[in-house]
């Protein structure tokens, strides 16, 4: 790699990708630092090190801080985080900085976003970045003062000799050639940071910085975004999955006023000066189009079909003690099948996307998950270096692990290749419900083995065609198979908030009730008796402290039950207790109230956490009580929220969220983890009122009218 | 057939000419570049395309055009008075009742709307009142607090 870094002044040179107009609006005035393409584009942020500190960090005359950061904000709170992070290390308050996100000509590869990684994986080399920009600027001021460094104060944006009393603030030190220099200079891994208990800015609830923006509709989000002479566009889908076209007749398409059509083999799209326009021009080329469809499940048998699909050999299964000497040695043995259907993600705002070409050059502005992913993935389609392909990402509406490709910005930057205007497409509805990919459904085989004594002494589990998250048992059982077998799944399927975790900790936390029942023990008990892991205790123990489990366990009634459950995933651990009312005649199950327990290390912004435990609770009772994909024929049946109900203000259930700040770990990432245990719960107190044990995800109330 | 609709739309009058049947929706977002209402779903059900028409809650997605003519329609932008919010934004900022922010226009409008029928509504009138917008991050429970607290500034 022979890049080199080039620090220059804005007036003598501009990144050959942007208008000065835009990198001012970008960074602000002060000093450019160009960092040649390929140099920062290579390096993945969350490996730190060797990137200089003008990748992350600049330094603005007015005083403000320009942070920059490969992340995407869609809600989760990473903006306000992320600007936390930089303002703890250089001693500002958080609002002192601008942080430039998923803007591939601006920032580094941190990674897509996801995997609760922006907590453990880039903040700390964001800190790592400001510290450094921190110590080189105290630096600077100890030589121009000629001093020893060590002497200095750094407070609120400026640096101080209390022995001279001589001040300089960042904002002088910006108008310093020197400071380009030294920002050259890598970032230091170990380089001194903030312990928790000297938190200033980080642990506070730092509220989102473009909030007002928000409030007054002014941001634009991926949806938003308007480029001059841009045209909108529509692409012909097929009528079902797997579906071929075998003939089209443009011919009444291409005839109206405006309409651009666009066919390249299986491509067949439609740009307009409206969406409307855009709109009938495709359904006109609908009528014309004839499909070769090909035989496809139906949602109604898709666990069958998924077992009968599964890989053969049962996959790699991890394996403690003898599980066949277990379960043939135990007292009693249960075997238990549980069952997820698959769902979808539902971002308020669906794929969206604004390609524009210029001299050879594409620019998008797209609604996904991976800024350098996408630009990747445009490169090869387009046959292009990465480096003539520009992604912004503007903080979207809502992701939750469905957005991690960038069908959308295909879409649109072939229409713009083709038509040669900016093009915006922006999916519809019923195309996220259809073409967006969805949370695999499963099918969860258990089986366990109880002692004489009612010890847990066998444990045999597989979840098939889900995944392994979570999978293993945080609980003390001397034999164990456990295995994550893949499957054919018919669906598109990928990423969904924590993953297989949900459908994991469901099947395992509802099953170990079940053993827990068959042993004759309180399922608090149970648990605690076969737990060593001190985070999960505390939590579990914390939730049914604050829920007052033991008093409202001997309350239960046929209408009224309570239940719990624990799990960890992503080294952050919860617990939740619910009280849930059945109205078994009515088949309904409403969650009256939820006490949930979360814990993830040090807490670096509560108010966003709380929002994130509350958000998980609430979108986990969709998966838990009624969300679920249906399918026939290749068709979706419900690609619409009237068929596909999301919890809405009349579900929320009465919910205390207790946040357990635990100062002597790293932080982990909190938007994921408290959605696991809410499902299981609910099953754990529809069986305590009913006796009815409901084995699927979703867990519907007329199951309690059959049973 | 193109017809002429004319509406005031946040207090400045609008006219434009197009299919009667295109959703209001679009001629806001696409025609007049107001881009602070939202689509969401298309069919009414999720509340994100809130707008008020002549100070009722309106769908925007679902509302022809051509429904809004000679009608006062009041977008997001056009609640604050200058650089000073309207109560109900005050509060949602206040409250930090937003995550991706998305479906935040909807719900400020639903908001307004609410309270203009009910200056103090009970829990259960703000969760009936509120029903019709679907947020899918922040779990309502911010949302509520910050009608609550949007029902106390306007009642000042």
């Amino acid at each position: 790699m022979n890049a080199k870094i080039s620090t220059k002044s804005l007036d003598t040179e501009l990144n050959p990708a942007l208008s000065r107009r835009a990198f001012v609006q970008a960074l602000g005035a002060g000093i450019l630092i160009t960092v040649t393409d390929g140099l920062v584009l290579a390096q993945r942020g969350e490996r730190g090190g060797s990137m200089p500190v003008t990748a992350r960090i600049h330094l603005n005359e007015d005083g403000t801080i320009t942070a920059m950061s490969g992340k995407v904000e869609e809600g989760q709170g990473a903006r306000a985080q992320l600007s936390q992070a930089a303002a703890e290390e250089l001693r500002v308050p958080a609002n002192r900085i601008r942080l430039i996100m998923a803007d591939t000509d601006l920032v580094p590869d941190d990674g897509i976003t996801a995997g609760s990684r922006t907590t453990p994986g880039n903040v700390p080399p964001m800190r790592q970045a400001a510290a450094t920009a921190r110590e080189l600027l105290t630096q600077l001021a100890a030589k121009q003062w000629q001093v020893d460094a060590a002497t200095l104060e750094v407070r609120d944006g400026a640096i101080t000799n209390k022995a001279t009393q001589q001040k300089l603030t960042y904002a002088d030190l910006a108008k310093s050639k020197d400071v380009a220099e030294a920002f050259s200079k890598s970032i230091r891994s170990d380089v001194t940071v903030a312990a928790v208990n000297e938190w200033k800015v980080l642990g506070s609830p730092v509220p989102r910085p473009n909030s007002r923006d928000l409030v007054a509709g002014a941001h634009q989000f991926p949806s938003d975004i308007v480029r001059p002479n841009m045209l909108y566009g529509k692409i012909l889908r097929p009528p079902s999955y797997g579906a071929t076209l075998e003939s089209i007749d443009l011919t009444a398409a291409k005839a109206m006023e405006d309409v651009m059509v666009v066919q390249d083999g299986q491509f067949v799209g439609f740009a307009a000066p409206s969406s409307w326009r855009a709109t009938e021009a495709m359904e006109a080329a609908a009528k014309t189009a004839s499909w070769k469809t090909v035989s496809h499940p139906s949602s109604k048998n898709i666990h069958s079909y998924l077992k009968e699909h599964a890989e053969t050999g049962r996959g790699r299964p991890s394996v403690r003690g003898s599980i066949e000497k277990g379960l043939a040695d135990a007292a009693k043995t249960l075997s238990e099948t549980y069952t997820l259907a698959y769902i979808q993600h539902t971002p308020m705002e669906p794929r969206a996307a604004v390609a524009e070409w210029n001299d050879g050059k594409l620019t998008v502005w797209a609604g996904c998950d991976g800024p350098y992913r996408a630009r990747g993935d445009l490169a090869r389609l387009f046959n292009m270096p990465a480096e003539r392909v520009h992604v912004i990402i503007p903080d979207m509406g809502g992701g939750f692990g469905g957005k991690h490709s960038a069908e959308a910005a295909e879409e649109a930057a072939r229409l713009a290749k083709a038509t040669g205007w900016p093009v915006s497409v922006r999916w519809t509805r019923a195309e996220e419900f259809t073409w967006a990919y969805c949370r695999p459904a499963a099918v969860i085989e258990c089986k366990g083995g109880l002692d004489a004594k009612g010890s847990l002494v066998a444990w045999d589990f597989t979840n098939i065609n889900a995944g392994g998250s979570a999978i293993d048992t945080p609980y003390n059982i001397p034999n164990t198979r456990i295995a994550s077998v893949g499957s054919d799944s018919p669906v598109k399927q990928g990423s969904y908030r924590c993953l297989a975790a949900t459908g994991n900790n469901f099947a395992r936390e509802s099953f170990m009730d079940e053993l827990a029942a068959a042993a004759g023990a309180d399922p608090l008990d149970f648990r605690l008796a076969h737990l060593e892991n001190p985070r999960i205790r505390a939590v579990l123990e914390a939730a049914a402290k604050h829920f007052n489990w033991a008093e409202r366990r001997k309350k239960v009634t046929p209408e009224l039950g309570v239940g719990l459950a624990c799990g960890t995933e992503k080294n952050s651990v919860v617990a939740a207790c619910v009280e849930v009312g059945i109205d078994r005649k009515g088949g309904e199950i409403k969650v009256r109230e939820v006490c949930e327990t979360f814990e993830c290390g040090p807490i670096q912004n509560p108010g966003n956490l709380l929002s994130q435990v509350q958000g998980c609770i609430v979108m986990g009772l969709g998966g838990a009580l009624f969300e679920e994909i249906q399918f026939e024929d290749g068709k979706i049946l419900n690609a619409g929220f009237a068929g596909y109900r999301v919890p809405r203000f009349s579900d929320v259930p009465r919910i205390d969220v207790h946040l357990i700040n635990k100062t002597d770990i790293p932080s982990a990432g909190g938007g994921e983890t408290p959605i696991i245990a809410l499902a299981p719960a609910i099953s754990n107190a529809i069986f305590a009122a009913t006796g009815v044990r409901i084995r699927s995800m979703p867990m519907r109330g007329e199951a309690l009218k059959q049973a | 057939m193109d017809v002429t609709v004319t509406m005031v739309v946040n207090g400045v009058e609008r006219t434009v000419t197009t299919d009667p049947q295109r959703p209001l929706l679009d001629v806001l977002r696409e025609e007049l570049h107001l881009t602070g209402t939202k689509y969401g779903c298309g069919e009414g059900r999720c509340g994100a395309c809130t707008v008020l028409m002549d100070g009722k809650r309106t769908l925007a997605c679902v509302t022809p055009v051509s429904l809004a003519d000679k009608k006062a329609i009041t977008t997001i932008e056009g609640l604050a008075k200058g650089d000073a919010l309207h109560p109900a934004q005050e509060a949602f900022l206040e409250e930090g009742a937003m995550q991706c922010g998305y479906c935040t226009s909807g719900m400020i409008l639903s908001t307004v709307a609410l309270l203009k029928e009910n200056a103090n509504p009970t829990d259960e009138q703000i969760v009936a009142g509120m029903n019709g917008n679907i947020c899918r991050c922040n779990g309502y429970v911010k949302i509520v607090n910050a009608v609550r607290r949007a029902a106390e500034k306007m009642r000042r």
